[in-house]
């Protein structure tokens, strides 16, 4: 391996770690709305399928189910509640974290159980848009080490 | 490219060489494998808690996908238990090979399916139900005992492993990625196998049978038709055949030269897209469709299905790639196998947390065999998931595109088209599962 192309490796690698793990600097404000969001439950699905909060939200869920019992399960927050059909649950709680989180059916409900989810989206998926500079410098680095002499 | 022999390590090779510990192992895999079904047809039918669905889709499927295929290749062929019936009643044998003229015809698989459409085709089938054999046990152990019987009675017509080689669904994608695996069986001196009398590994002899894949291991190149059955290990009189590791994707530096071969590698990159979607995704009308086989909207996800899979990538593709589409479909090879991995991932650890519940209770009968039967459901690693993702999908795309580059070297064509499609793929995949 010559020099340039180490070089440059080395330089693709840092700018990698710069875009994985270095915070971004814009910081979201935190607008601490009230906001309430009622969820149905039927048939493996969940209606509205994806919703979206600002950080610092204070978020109601009130669950309802159609058929079955359901649960709701947000991964990454760890919070659940159970709706009993025709009975509508509640759960409160500050959207602290932000990024995308999908939220699953945590009571066996039927067939298709493990794969009744939803999305949760907290203020910016700022992973998706780093997994998508990743790829970009990816393919880019390649093509710039084919420069190389 | 540097190899090390793992046969040469003392004591490797003649644990391989003996009979005794793979049919202890085959015979604790065929099991397993009949328990499942036992558990699918008998158990409770909520999927989640019965063994044949969990044991089938959640474990099994983790250790193929991101252990077996992408470290050991054609490893999980190696202990699979489903030739293992058809194989013993073909040989009228259980272990090593006996002086008897085989019962059955013994027919050569015929000329024109010597290739992995129909394999291609078994897939598209069980992809096209999977929402319903992937969640139903019942039906998960229809589809298992299908194969066993099928592998029955393809051997006694045919020769050897016909159902491995040319129709089992799961086997034509083993194959495809095991050319990206670090280990591969090769013979070590080719001028050995030329010289060699009578060709023992593919003819069989006293010491056992001829190659059950139907390859002749001193012209193997590839991993792709290697069951790594060891029979060749036993057979050849020269001490020539070896396991070796090798670097990843060693396979690759040849490209692929075969459509069937090149389509099923769209058959999966399609496949692993739609499943993120359909399964992963929050769109509850897509699952309900993708589920309620027979109904229109079945009909309609199936056209869309075979669209994408069939027509709109490979069209893509085509765009890209032009008159070296099959050759350039190598680099799709590492791009499928770690999307799948991504979207594995994902499933895979959401739903590992039932392992412990369904070994202690496997038909959900109620029992609590080792305490773990009330063990609550509770992701596992979820904070990872996503990073894990990402390293898969952005590692699978420059893989893919380092594949693309060496074809494109090879041709004499730019490979960035292609590198693109790649790009545009995993951006797509990014933006479907993070």
């Amino acid at each position: 391996m010559n020099a340039k192309v180490f070089g440059t490796l080395s330089l693709l690698f840092v700018i990698g770690l710069v875009v994985a793990f270095v915070p971004l600097p814009v910081r979201f404000a935190s607008t601490g709305t009230q906001r309430t969001i009622r969820i149905e439950a039927g048939r493996y699905a969940y209606t509205p399928g994806e919703i979206q909060v600002d950080p610092g939200d204070t978020v109601t869920l009130e669950l309802a189910s159609h058929d079955v019992v359901h649960g709701l399960y947000i991964d990454g927050y760890g919070l659940a509640l159970t709706a009993d059909p025709g009975q509508t649950a509640r759960l409160t709680f500050v959207a602290d974290k932000t990024g995308s989180f999908r939220f699953r059916c945590n009571v066996t409900c039927g067939a298709m159980h493990p794969f009744m989810i939803g999305r949760l989206q907290v203020g910016f998926n700022d992973w998706l848009y780093r997994s998508v500079a990743l790829a970009v410098l990816a393919v880019g680095g390649l093509f710039m080490l084919r420069r190389i002499p | 490219m540097k190899r090390f022999e793992l046969t040469g390590l003392p004591l490797v090779k003649p644990l391989l060489k003996n009979r005794w510990p793979q049919l202890l192992l085959l015979a604790g895999m065929l099991a397993g494998f009949l328990f499942a079904i036992l558990a699918g047809l008998i158990g409770t039918p909520v999927g989640s808690h019965n063994f044949g669905i969990v044991f089938t889709w959640i474990t099994w499927w983790a250790i193929l996908i991101l252990v077996a295929v992408p470290f050991f290749g054609r490893g999980w062929c190696a202990v699979c238990p489903i030739p293992l019936p058809g194989e013993w009643l073909q040989r009228g044998a259980v272990l090593g090979p006996i002086d008897k003229k085989p019962r059955w015809p013994n027919l050569r698989w015929p000329n024109k399916l010597r290739n992995i459409w129909l394999q291609n085709a078994a897939f598209t089938l069980v992809a096209l139900f999977s929402s319903v054999i992937l969640t139903s046990p019942a039906v998960t152990s229809i589809v298992l005992a299908g194969m066993l019987f099928l592998a029955i009675g393809l051997s006694m017509v045919f020769e050897r492993r016909t159902f491995c080689r040319y129709l089992c669904p799961v086997g034509g994608f083993i194959g495809l990625y095991a050319q990206a695996a670090p280990m591969e069986l090769r013979v070590k001196d080719r001028r050995v196998c030329a010289a060699c009398v009578g060709k023992p590994c593919y003819r069989g002899s006293q010491e056992g049978y001829g190659c059950p894949w139907d390859v002749f291991p001193g012209g193997l190149s590839k991993n792709t038709a290697c069951g790594l059955c060891l029979e060749c290990l036993r057979t050849c009189p020269s001490d020539n055949i070896a396991i070796n590791t090798r670097p990843f994707a060693a396979d690759l530096q040849t490209p692929l030269a075969r459509p069937d071969e090149a389509f099923k590698a769209f058959i999966m990159l399609g496949a692993a897209m739609l499943y993120s979607a359909v399964l992963l995704g929050p769109w509850g009308a897509l699952k309900d469709a993708a589920y309620r086989v027979g109904s229109p909207e079945w009909f309609g996800y199936a056209a869309v299905f075979l669209a994408v899979i069939f027509g709109v990538l490979p069209g893509l593709f085509r765009l890209a790639a032009g008159r070296h589409f099959t050759a350039f479909a190598t680099a799709l090879i590492p791009l499928g196998m770690l999307f799948w991995a991504a979207f594995s991932l994902s499933f895979v650890l959401t739903n590992a947390s039932y392992i412990a519940s369904t070994l202690s209770d496997p038909f959900g009968w109620g029992w609590n065999l080792f305490g773990a039967a009330g063990l609550a459901w509770q992701p596992l690693l979820s904070g990872l998931v996503a990073p894990l993702q990402t390293l898969a999908l952005v590692g699978g795309l420059l893989w893919a595109a380092r594949t693309a580059q060496r074809v494109g070297v090879q041709r004499g064509v730019s490979s960035a088209p292609v590198i693109l499609f790649c790009l545009a793929t995993t951006l797509a995949m990014l933006g479907l599962l993070l």
